[in-house]
């Protein structure tokens, strides 16, 4: 966990003073919506179908048990109990109410929770991997230089009203868990041949209406340079963005336009005019921020461990435990995925009752530390291997035991028309339904690793065109129809999907997903052939075939 | 959604009401006959020209104070005189998510 300093929390302290005195303003009619909407998107506040929506903003994903169980009491004294764990490691509480908002915000501060960069056309809510700092592997804790860009990022003058929103992600592993390669800037994390840390820097990415996969500007920036290289290409961008059409303001716009080379030699002249400069990180400021984040004092345990052993016995148990525990870089711990997913449940909602309930089991189980993942799943990232099968039992109360991680039904879905101001169709009802279509679990392992993103509209929170089948909600006179895309994905091999064919109608999206994978299931060449593996290999012919053929 | 300001030059091809989200909570609510905000869609009031469904919208944007984002929404006239939203998104800002919510409400 990271420690806040005092002047992290003295700026949130001045922050919820400040928005209080602006609700209140608006409240008395001494500021107008169009003067105060800024105000409050900068404090993540977004006005949505029924009610106001809060966004706050979990950094690189990492959460106390403490900060967990503050975001149940928000969801229980301000909202109704839940929230909704979003794509970009946030989390929005859906029923807020403007006048109470200060007092929420206040509720937040006290463990140092915040909602700035989580909206407004500013840098962002930095994220990560969400097994940052335990997965084994990792060239290091990627959480490092997540907080280093939180610091450099947040409320700076120069970068506080951008073209457009502004997205960064980082990865230290091999397996890219963080979907870099759909950020404004993605940073990979990797050693160079002198055994220096450093950073593959690639810009450009994003999906939204006009979706690209990020292009490497430079294969290693030194740690040291990190801030200055970014630095550069947030003065590119802002200097030549564009401003007078919203829907090309993005980076990836001008990345395209421009084309790499000449960006990369824009961002090269800037450059070389700072670099060097006061924004070069030396080793003592990069080791303060080290010494900040602590780690568990890991007991020697063995791997395999009697309770463990005695467990394997338990069919159930053993489903939940391959699908759902992943190795540590500790031996005798264990990484545990919590499913947010349940068959017939809306994907990334947790009712504050199990926000407590899991921040028990944190505290009992993994040092008092939980992650969110971009998948809009939790993990608890230090669990001992000897605990499993009591946490096991204890998450299979909760209803967080689903063993689907990575499977069918493991649905990323954004809130779609059911609550969103921008949506064209709904993505729940379609995530419901599918969940219930693919619960048998024998039939899930059979099928393997296989994602399915759902997009409400083209705004892509869903990030329906990195799905290995994405589905994207249009209207069509009055009617919610869907465009399916096959053969995206979101890891270190980023891919965009393609359309299969002509949008289907809301009744009938679920019979088409069926109809994909049965013919993905006829048409793999072995077992583990993964299914954006067949796509990759057959294209999207056969699979149009199948659905469109008797339709 | 169209903003007021675009929905200035639109023509409305039936019967329709203005709705916005009230301030202070973000609740839904419709502008009535009497110059007020209703949660209640029967209370809204109709407009069936442009004309006036312009006329009720200037007058509604004006109370910055009491209400966020009005605009123009299509509305259905049963027989029996029900007025139901005219579209899916009416029918969820009026009736609540289709879904059932993580807590009862």
């Amino acid at each position: 966990m990271y420690a806040y300093d005092q002047l992290d929390r003295a700026l949130i302290n001045e922050r919820v003073d400040e928005f209080r005195d602006q609700v209140k303003r608006r409240l008395s009619g001494e500021l107008t919506e169009d003067e105060f909407k800024m105000l409050r998107l900068q404090n993540g506040v977004y006005l949505q179908l029924h009610a106001y929506m809060f966004r706050v903003a979990i950094p690189y994903g990492t959460l106390s048990s403490r900060q967990l169980r503050r975001l149940a009491h928000v969801a229980r004294r301000y909202d109704r109990g839940y929230g909704h764990f979003t794509t970009r490691q946030n989390i929005q509480f859906n029923w807020i109410k403007l006048a109470e908002l200060p007092d929420a915000l206040a509720d937040l501060a006290e463990v140092g929770i915040h909602a700035m960069q989580t909206s407004g056309n500013n840098t962002r809510n930095v994220t990560s991997d969400q097994w940052a700092g335990v997965a084994p592997g990792e060239v290091e804790d990627p959480r490092i230089w997540s907080e280093l860009l939180r610091q450099y990022t947040t409320l700076h003058p120069e970068f506080s009203f951008l073209p457009r929103k502004f997205k960064f992600a980082i990865t230290a592993s091999a397996h890219d868990r963080a979907a870099i390669k759909i950020h404004d800037i993605g940073l990979r994390l990797h050693k160079n041949a002198e055994g220096e840390t450093g950073f593959e820097v690639l810009v450009g990415g994003g999906l939204g209406r006009t979706p690209f996969i990020a292009k490497t500007i430079k294969s290693f920036v030194h740690g040291h340079d990190l801030l200055s290289y970014v630095e550069a290409i947030l003065r590119v961008y802002n200097q030549y963005g564009r401003r007078d059409n919203i829907y090309k303001a993005r980076m990836k716009i001008l990345v395209h336009e421009l084309g790499i080379e000449k960006f990369a030699q824009e961002v090269e002249e800037e450059w070389q005019q700072m670099r060097g400069n006061s924004l070069t990180l030396d080793d003592g400021i990069i080791e303060e921020i080290r010494s900040r984040f602590t780690y568990p004092a890991y007991e020697k345990l063995p791997h395999m461990p009697d309770e463990l052993k005695k467990a394997a016995h338990d069919a159930h148990f053993e489903r939940w435990r391959k699908n759902s525990v992943a190795l540590h870089k500790v031996q005798g711990y264990a990484i545990v995925t919590l499913s947010l997913k349940p068959v017939g449940g809306p994907p990334g909602d947790a009712t504050a009752d199990q926000m407590d309930a899991i921040a028990d089991l944190a505290d009992k189980y993994s040092f008092g530390e939980i992650r969110v993942g971009h998948e809009q799943n939790l993990a608890l990232p230090h669990v001992a291997r000897r605990d499993l099968p009591a946490l096991w039992k204890a998450l299979d109360k909760l209803g967080l035991a689903t063993p689907n991680v990575n499977l069918v039904s493991d649905i990323i879905a954004c809130p779609g028309l059911d609550y969103c101001s921008l949506a064209n169709a709904r993505s729940i009802p379609i995530a419901q339904e599918l969940t219930r279509r693919f619960a048998n679990h024998d039939i899930a392992s059979l099928i393997g690793r296989l994602h399915i993103n759902i997009s409400g509209c083209i705004n892509a929170c869903g990030h329906h065109h990195v799905g290995h089948i994405g589905i994207l909600g249009v209207e069509k006179n009055g009617e919610e129809f869907y465009q399916i895309t096959i053969g995206g994905r979101a890891d270190e091999n980023a891919e965009l999907g393609n359309l299969i064919g002509p949008a289907v109608p809301y009744a009938e999206v679920a019979d088409v997903v069926e109809d994909i994978v049965e013919a993905y299931l006829a048409l793999r060449v072995r077992p583990d052939e993964l299914f954006v593996e067949t796509v990759k290999r057959l294209g999207v012919e056969p699979f149009r075939e199948r659905v469109y053929a008797t339709r | 959604m169209t903003s007021p300001l675009e929905q200035k030059k639109i023509r409305i091809a039936g019967p329709s009401v203005v709705t916005a989200n009230r301030t202070w909570d973000g609740l839904v609510i419709y502008r009535t006959a009497r110059g007020e905000w209703s949660a209640t869609l029967s209370e809204a009031a109709i407009v069936r020209t442009s004309e006036e469904a312009r006329a009720l919208l200037a007058e509604s944007v004006a109370d910055d104070l009491g209400a966020v984002g009005a605009y123009i929404a299509p509305v259905e006239i049963k027989e029996s005189g029900r007025i139901k939203p005219g579209n899916l998104r009416e029918h969820i800002r009026f009736r609540g998510v289709t879904i059932e919510l993580p807590v009862p409400a």
